[in-house]
């Protein structure tokens, strides 16, 4: 963000760099129970985005003092590997990874029906294997996946995307470009079936009117990624051989 | 399996339901509409609407045949893993041998599997298991077989008759515990039987007629360790 350049992001016919529509999404491609070891797992390709979810849990809470006695606690490790992006990332976690898994968490936890289990803890891993701007989002729609996939009860299956503004135009599901060279930048975490909103960011800045665009459009995108998701669970139970 | 098979309706979180009658187990309300909270399959009986999830821990209930395995042994209990969210202690006053203070290694070590039954289970998750009953043992050698406690009540049939099927057919002995731990013992052809046919009945749950495919799997199988024994 607010990196300055000479690209021309948006060209005379409207179009984006990678020859999208404003309000278009990258094609996203799902993948449910990819792990064998850990409870739930899903995988998803969104655009430049490779991104691994595996969930563990509920399981009784460790160390003894982090448990709630009514209520699980909802901890999710957000991690980037060291060759997701062009220069190397230093491994382990660092302040943005740390900031993340924070956020994510907080969503996952307001979709959870988490006093169904009392003192224990449910710990999603979200893996980067390749970053393409979209991370957090992306990985909030597969971790929503492999939550369901352990069979955790969740009020919603909830959904992320997100909105920005690119040379002065509000455009949908920004890639790397857009984001490093854009002026702002919304990610959002949807519950799809109530609209409510789990997670809402912004970075760069954007007038009352461009907000609410952008947020109108990530509400309409989630619809759509909403379906991609019911689709790839059903997939998995839908092959029997 | 080549023909097309029936497959029940799954449901995914959140998923609005829009079979009429009372929310049972899976289910929950708003606004005067169901809802699915698991990814499971849509059932309704006796007038309730159930989703049974398709995955998940097994949560304990009162009364429950469960098979742990000794994970610790303290002065005066043992530490089972039952597959739930939590570990069950098990006291000595709970099993059918005097047991000395500190002397609870000498009947179960770690590592030893057990039978038992859940005797307690309170609003916190804490859960107690006992020995003490007919039936209730440790379970020495034979093979343990892990699924989804979900899926259990199909491993077991109708009435057991998926269970009685898998034993009549391969000769072995078959204990399933609630909390999806199978434990067989018998010939070693029996049990590579035994396991296929679960993990069969694992992957496929959510269809129809997988009594009469199982069937037909076992009279295969049995036909071709004839065959090779001649």
């Amino acid at each position: 963000m607010g990196m300055k350049s000479d690209i021309k992001l948006i060209d005379d016919n409207g179009l984006r760099i990678d020859g999208r529509l404003p309000n278009q999404l990258r094609p996203i491609k799902m993948k449910v129970g990819v792990l064998q070891r850990a409870d739930g797992s899903a995988y998803i390709e969104w655009g430049g985005n490779r991104i691994m979810a595996a969930v563990y849990g509920p399981r009784e809470a460790y160390p003894k003092h982090v448990q709630e006695p009514d209520k699980a606690i909802v901890r999710a490790r957000y991690s980037m590997a060291a060759f997701s992006v062009d220069e190397r990332k230093r491994p382990g976690p660092d302040r943005r990874s740390i900031e993340l898994g924070k956020v994510i968490s907080e969503a996952l936890e307001s979709v959870i029906f988490v006093e169904k289990y009392p003192r224990t803890s449910i710990d999603v891993y979200i893996e980067v294997l390749q970053a393409d701007a979209g991370t957090r989002v992306a990985g909030i729609t597969v971790a929503a996946l492999a939550l369901a996939d352990a069979g955790i009860p969740m009020r919603d299956l909830i959904v992320g995307c997100a909105a920005g503004k690119v040379d002065g135009v509000v455009v949908l599901d920004l890639n790397k470009e857009e984001d490093n060279y854009g002026e702002a930048d919304v990610p959002m975490a949807i519950l799809p079936r109530t609209k409510e909103i789990a997670l809402l960011q912004m970075d760069g800045d954007m007038t009352y009117e461009e907000l609410k665009a952008a947020m109108d459009m990530t509400f309409e995108a989630t619809q759509s990624i909403h379906k991609m998701q019911i689709e790839a669970l059903k997939r998995k139970y839908m092959e029997v051989e | 399996m080549d023909e097309k098979i029936g497959i029940r309706k799954i449901v995914v979180p959140g998923e609005e339901i829009l079979e009429n009658g009372k929310p049972g187990k899976g289910v929950f309300v708003e606004n005067g509409k169901l809802y699915s909270s698991y990814l499971g399959i849509l059932e309704t009986r006796a007038g309730y609407v159930n989703v049974v999830p398709l995955s998940g821990c097994y949560i304990p209930k009162k009364g429950d045949k469960v098979i742990g395995k000794v994970i610790d042994v303290a002065p005066v209990n043992w530490v089972v893993d039952i597959r739930a969210p939590y570990y069950a202690p098990l006291h000595v006053n709970d099993v059918p041998w005097h047991v000395d203070f500190g002397y609870t290694a000498r009947y179960l070590s770690i590592g030893d599997v057990i039978l038992a039954k859940v005797s307690n289970v309170n609003e916190l998750g804490q859960v107690w298991i006992t020995l003490k009953e007919q039936g209730l043992r440790k379970l020495e050698g034979g093979h343990l077989i892990e699924i989804s406690p979900s899926k259990v009540p199909r491993v077991i049939g109708k009435g057991g008759s998926m269970i009685q099927m898998l034993k009549d057919y391969t000769g072995c002995r078959i204990y399933v515990g609630q909390n999806g731990i199978i434990w067989v013992s018998g010939p070693p052809e029996g049990i590579v039987t035994v396991i296929k046919a679960i993990r069969m009945i694992e992957n496929e749950a959510h269809t129809y007629g997988l009594t009469d495919r199982i069937k037909a799997f076992l009279e295969e199988e049995r036909g071709e360790g004839n065959g090779n024994e001649e």
